[in-house]
């Protein structure tokens, strides 16, 4: 499908409005984040990158609703964000699956909590089960898979759910570089069928010109968004391409020329 | 396809040999034991400690009689009956009680700071220091025996089911919020269940306990129970009964224990590395 996305709805799905995030460490304020503003479409794939300490994770999980921002609103479809909730499914670093619950309860669960009958439970679960090729490993423990396996279990686990955003957390950050490969390809055939929008963080910039519409590059100290650019590459992306050494030059650029001034004015 | 080789594999016990060694290897102890109580006996001709050959004419006698025709002859059965029925009782309800306390206090920090301090101060009181007093708010007989029982498994039992709650990864209650558990649910879906390897700790600790127990549990004039039968045989200077009760304890002590064990195996199934 090459470059479609741009001609999908435009209508704003998630709207962070002036999202600011102080923590308070000992007796120092930290601030995170510094009036972020971001407006994400449906369907839209956007990586957030940055260098770690950007806050790039921090405000993926006030997206989430995990955290609360000091100041500004995130909202969705124009409802400010106040609680964790199905529509936003955060797939994590380190899965956080349930380890006493099989592939098959796992992947169940968010429907289980919403009381639906068992037959329409089953068949959920095996319909996601099957998306994302784990039905020969329905019954088995998250603790008997490896980590591609338990990271397409976390991401069928949100999709069985409803989720109409998907928020990853360098989810292939534990993962060796061909099952990285793997799961990137598998993501992307995700996405393209559920119209799912997703917010990846990376800090990766090759992930994040083979994945997304859109790569949105974060600075640290305090996080702030550094620039908000669109990828025209045509999919599916070849790493090798000529043009798609070009735009991952780029972003590296736009990352490391703020990391660069960082050290000099440090060094003054 | 996924590469299947990632599995674990089952570990192949099927060989004669190892499946020998097994059941060998946790005998070679006891053997050795058995073997140097016998020598130490006849080296030294102490006539206070008996063979083990009089031990198991004692035990034979407790369980079928027809040798010595005494008070102790073929009552094993009611011994013991009795003292299962003080340590069960004692056991469930320190489990009765232990597990839902353990999980409020590892949840609501309310609960923690209203009760943890002075259960803290309570733990390092020996049960043995309890006896007089269970003795006076139970009177003689088995309710102090189930009493003093109960102390000594309540502990293990409040505190490892604390720690489990503890430790329950924050990222858990995360995705469970996410995906719409919450209140009530949230303690039955996932603080329940990632406990339970540390409840099934502490129950394995606690009911070890009970059984260390049900012999002081016994010293308040209970005239019935293993705890009460080794009482009596100290009082005879019948070392042989003595022994006999403690080896009827420490079996029975184990095979309950098993239960357990293999109770907790089947709940943990998918944690092996949670398996005894």
């Amino acid at each position: 499908m090459p470059d479609g996305i741009l001609h999908r709805s435009a209508r704003p799905t998630l709207a962070v409005k002036g999202v600011s995030k102080r923590f308070q460490i000992a007796e120092q304020t930290v601030e995170a984040l510094r009036d972020i503003n971001l407006t994400i479409s449906k369907g839209e794939f956007v990586c957030l990158i940055g260098a770690s300490g950007c806050g790039k994770s921090t405000l993926l999980r006030i997206i989430a609703g995990f955290e609360t921002a000091s100041a500004g609103a995130v909202e969705m479809y124009g409802a400010p964000i106040a609680a964790p909730g199905p529509e936003r499914g955060m797939v994590f670093q380190d899965f956080a699956l349930f380890p006493w619950l099989t592939v098959r309860e796992n992947i169940g669960f968010g429907p289980r909590q919403r009381g639906l009958p068992k037959a329409k439970l089953d068949e959920i679960a095996a319909h996601y089960t099957d998306m994302v090729g784990l039905t020969r490993f329905a019954d088995y423990f998250p603790g008997q898979l490896s980590g591609g396996m338990k990271q397409r279990v976390a991401i069928a686990r949100v999709l069985a759910n409803d989720c109409e955003v998907l928020l990853m957390d360098e989810p292939f950050g534990a993962l060796d570089a061909l099952t990285r490969e793997k799961l990137q390809q598998e993501l992307l055939e995700i996405w393209e069928r559920t119209k799912v929008t997703v917010i990846f963080v990376t800090h990766s910039v090759e992930e994040a010109v083979v994945l997304s519409d859109r790569v949105v590059v974060m600075t640290a100290g305090p996080g702030r968004i550094e620039h908000d650019s669109r990828i025209h590459l045509a999919r599916p992306r070849e790493v090798s391409a000529i043009d798609f050494n070009q735009v991952r030059r780029d972003i590296t650029q736009r990352l490391s020329s703020h990391v660069a001034v960082k050290s000099v004015s440090a060094a003054a | 396809m996924e590469r299947v080789s990632e599995l674990p594999v089952k570990a192949a016990g099927t060989s004669l040999l190892p499946k020998l060694m097994r059941w060998v290897t946790p005998l070679i102890v006891p053997v050795i034991l058995l073997a140097g109580w016998d020598l130490c006996v006849r080296m030294t001709g102490t006539r206070l400690i008996p063979l083990p050959r009089d031990v198991a004419i004692m035990l034979y006698d407790f369980i079928f009689g027809g040798i010595y025709d005494d008070a102790f002859s073929k009552t094993i059965h009611i011994h013991f009956w009795k003292s299962v029925q003080r340590v069960y009782g004692g056991f469930f309800a320190a489990a009765a009680v232990g597990i839902p306390l353990g999980l409020l206090i590892g949840r609501i920090s309310l609960v923690r700071n209203l009760l943890d301090p002075t259960l803290q101060m309570l733990r390092p009181v020996p049960v043995t220091a309890w006896l007089p007093l269970s003795m006076i708010f139970f009177g003689l007989g088995p309710n102090a025996a189930i009493f003093l029982v109960f102390l000594g498994a309540f502990f293990p039992i409040v505190l490892n089911t604390t720690f489990g709650v503890r430790s329950v990864d924050h990222k858990l209650f995360e995705a469970a919020s996410m995906l719409g558990c919450n209140g009530s649910s949230l303690f039955r879906q996932v603080v329940l269940p990632a406990a339970t390897p540390s409840i099934f700790n502490g129950l394995r600790l606690g009911h070890g306990f009970a059984w260390i127990l049900i012999v002081v549990g016994e010293m308040t004039g209970v005239p019935e129970g293993l705890g009460a039968v080794i009482m009596d045989g100290r009082t005879l200077s019948r070392t042989d009964l003595v022994i006999a009760g403690m080896l009827v304890i420490g079996l029975a002590g184990f095979l309950s224990d098993r239960v357990i064990v293999a109770i907790n195996n089947r709940l943990l199934a998918w944690s092996p590395q949670h398996h005894a």
